[in-house]
């Protein structure tokens, strides 16, 4: 992902009176949502988890919606502009396996534990300092992604209506904070839910109409054959071992980067999304929570990808200076050259809700594993449980000022924000490797969580950092060395583990039920719900049916 | 739902599983989302709805300089109708599948003593 650092000022929207009223609505109710939500927060787990009782839709839309934050959208946008078709591998091998996997395999785990947070299966599955590391580190990386958010909104909302960037980062600060301190997880979730379809109803008349614009799919395959080649319209054209192609990735370092390690680090270990998941009312809804959200995930793909590739036809020089568009610049460029007013205002709602959205579900997951993970269970126990909600309230108005302030420095060290942006894009890789094999390896000893993930970041860092950017090693491009920093994370963290398990003390037997593999805890011999054994509630007919019909989707664009 | 836990011994906070368990357990008792949450489906048929009469309406006086930008297409009355018929939509299931009246806990009777 990246950070819309530039955007051309000459992409001034033509709003008007009309569009600022559909913002404006949008607004009130995102606050309404907050104060009707209030009511409901009785317990910490209330104001940090929902109190374990939504049902699996609502989740599984607040789960692609805690993804589809704006700098996804118009990364995505960006990234098809740039590298054309192969977008799609970001979706369909990059998303659809990993989010099964999350569902049918690791949910039972997570959800059945009755865990409040991933760092908190840490502590179980191995010790107290696994558990802190993670929680340190996650906390760091969640209030630094807020930032960048936010930052990031700054930049689009002063190119596109001329607000000041301090005025956009303060006014999408204080409805952000808003919501959460009243309404905790819920009013987060539930604004999620809304902003998925406003999402929609904004991207749809842009693709639908750029598509219009450049002759239908056919004119604008033909168009993007002639002036970028065959390859660009094509999932794998050109990923051949040793032949080279604009992505800087062949075949291999996309299925095992991409595919496994960086996926599977986001979607299956990164609490943002995890928490949706363990909201849900109900194993079987926590299961279906990752499987509801695959089916939007795969056509997603479509909406970000068609408005990057017209951008690409529209304007042949996006990219270069000559142009004076930025990659970041496809989706409000054909927002200003194709919305009237009305549409208009709905897309401009639909791109700040999903900063908003971005950044809530950053802040959301922070102030839960600050205050059960670290303040808690280090600094204040014992505390009646009122004291936890108080200072979760406390810690989401600190967590959100701190957001504030790293918005605020980013405007002055913007190159320092993309790198560290990249570098936590790949920051959940070594969290992964510690989980699949504390997971599926039970003699893994209780040290050896620690040093994994210890050495494991640490071999992404070093790789991306040192070997990648002072060009020890050659790779063409930031998508490839993210790929290629992803895999030495994943190999190292994993190496660590094996050789730290050897000396070292396993843990006890009957301390492993119900978070290994294999064994069984309490929390799974729940009875399904009525109604949850429909066929179409089967979390294996879903999963299975999500990487089909991903694979399906691979055909057209394979041959 | 309510999964039975022995409740002994002093309170404190979950250093094995079974403390853990037992803690989220009681928390999950005691919470008050699923009784109180209002039903997010009435908030979005609403807005949607809004959206949508809005934005047709700003489709039916379009200009011909809207349609035009619009390479031909009069997207806000096809965007406000979609918008319009989502909203209905979601009314429409709120009103078929009311929101479930949730279970009688046993902290709930005792809080109405």
């Amino acid at each position: 992902m990246r950070t819309p650092t530039h955007l051309a000022a000459e992409l001034r929207l033509p709003t008007n009176w009309l569009d600022y009223t559909i913002l404006g609505i949008y607004f009130v109710v995102v606050l309404g949502i907050g104060f009707a939500a209030r009511r409901s927060v009785k317990t910490s787990l209330d104001f940090f988890l929902s109190g374990r009782s939504l049902p699996a839709w609502i989740t599984g839309l607040a789960f692609i919606s805690a993804n589809l934050a704006a700098t996804e959208i118009l990364g995505m946008a960006a990234n098809s502009a740039q590298y054309g078709v192969y977008t799609v591998h970001w979706y369909w091998i990059g998303a659809i396996p990993a989010m099964v996997f999350l569902g049918l395999v690791m949910m039972p785990f997570y959800y059945g534990s009755k865990v409040r947070s991933v760092p908190e299966f840490l502590l179980l599955r191995f010790d107290k300092w696994a558990h802190l590391l993670s929680a340190l580190l996650f906390a760091f990386a969640a209030l630094l992604i807020a930032g960048v958010n936010l930052y990031a909104l700054s930049i689009v909302v002063e190119a596109l209506l001329g607000w000041p960037k301090w005025v956009a980062i303060l006014v999408a600060g204080a409805f952000v904070l808003g919501y959460i301190t009243l309404g905790g997880l819920s009013s987060a979730i539930y604004n999620e839910v809304l902003q998925f379809f406003v999402i929609l109803a904004a991207l749809i008349p842009i693709a639908a109409l750029g598509l219009k614009r450049v002759g239908g799919w056919d004119g604008l395959t033909d168009s993007l054959t002639a002036s970028h080649g065959d390859n660009f319209v094509t999932a794998w054209g050109g990923t051949g071992i040793g032949s080279a192609n604009p992505l800087g990735a062949n075949w291999l370092t996309i299925v095992l980067g991409l595919g496994f390690v960086l996926s599977f680090g986001y979607w299956t270990t990164n609490f943002a999304e995890v928490q949706r998941a363990l909201s849900a009312k109900n194993l079987s809804a926590g299961q279906r929570t990752p499987l509801i959200a695959a089916f939007p995930k795969i056509f997603i793909v479509f909406l970000v990808m068609i408005p990057g590739l017209v951008a690409a036809v529209l304007v042949p020089k996006i990219g270069t200076s000559t142009s004076g568009l930025q990659y970041n610049d496809a989706i409000p460029y054909l927002m200003q050259e194709l919305l009237p007013n009305g549409v208009l205002g709905i897309a401009v709602t639909g791109l700040l809700a999903a900063f908003m959205a971005g950044m809530a579900a950053n802040v959301s997951s922070f102030n839960t594993v600050f205050t059960t993970d670290i303040w808690g269970r280090y600094v204040v126990r014992d505390r009646e449980d009122a004291y936890y909600v108080r200072f979760g309230r406390l810690i989401t108005v600190i967590g959100v000022a701190v957001s504030v302030g790293t918005a605020f420095l980013a405007s002055s060290f913007s190159n320092i924000m993309s790198y560290l942006q990249t570098l936590f894009s790949f920051f959940n890789v070594p969290m992964f490797v510690v989980f699949i094999v504390g997971m599926f390896w039970k003699r893994a000893s209780m040290k050896s969580g620690f040093w994994g993930l210890l050495a494991g970041t640490t071999a992404a860092m070093v790789n991306y950092f040192v070997l990648y950017k002072q060009d020890i090693v050659g790779i063409p491009t930031d998508q490839g060395a993210n790929f290629v920093s992803a895999i030495a994370g994943f190999v190292a963290g994993a190496v660590v583990m094996v050789a730290v398990t050897l000396f070292t003390a396993p843990k006890p037997a009957e301390e492993l039920q119900g978070l290994v593999y294999g064994t069984r805890s309490p929390g799974m011999d729940e009875p399904p719900a009525k109604g949850d054994d429909a066929w179409y509630r089967r979390p294996a007919l879903l999963g299975w049916g999500a990487i089909v019909l991903a694979a399906a989707c691979y055909i057209p664009f394979s041959i | 739902m309510a999964e039975q836990f022995p409740h002994e011994g002093e309170h404190r906070p979950a250093s094995s599983e079974k403390d853990l368990q037992r803690e989220v357990a009681e928390l999950q008792n005691q919470s008050a989302t699923a009784a109180r949450l209002f039903d997010i489906r009435r908030i979005i048929g609403g807005l949607f709805v809004l959206y949508g009469v809005i934005v047709t309406i700003a489709g039916l006086t379009a200009s011909d300089a809207d349609i035009d930008k619009a390479v031909g297409v009069n997207i806000n009355l096809w965007t406000g109708l979609g918008m319009l018929i989502l909203g209905l939509l979601f009314l429409l299931w709120l009103k078929l599948r009311p929101t479930e009246p949730p279970e009688v806990t046993e902290e709930d009777v005792r809080e109405q003593k």
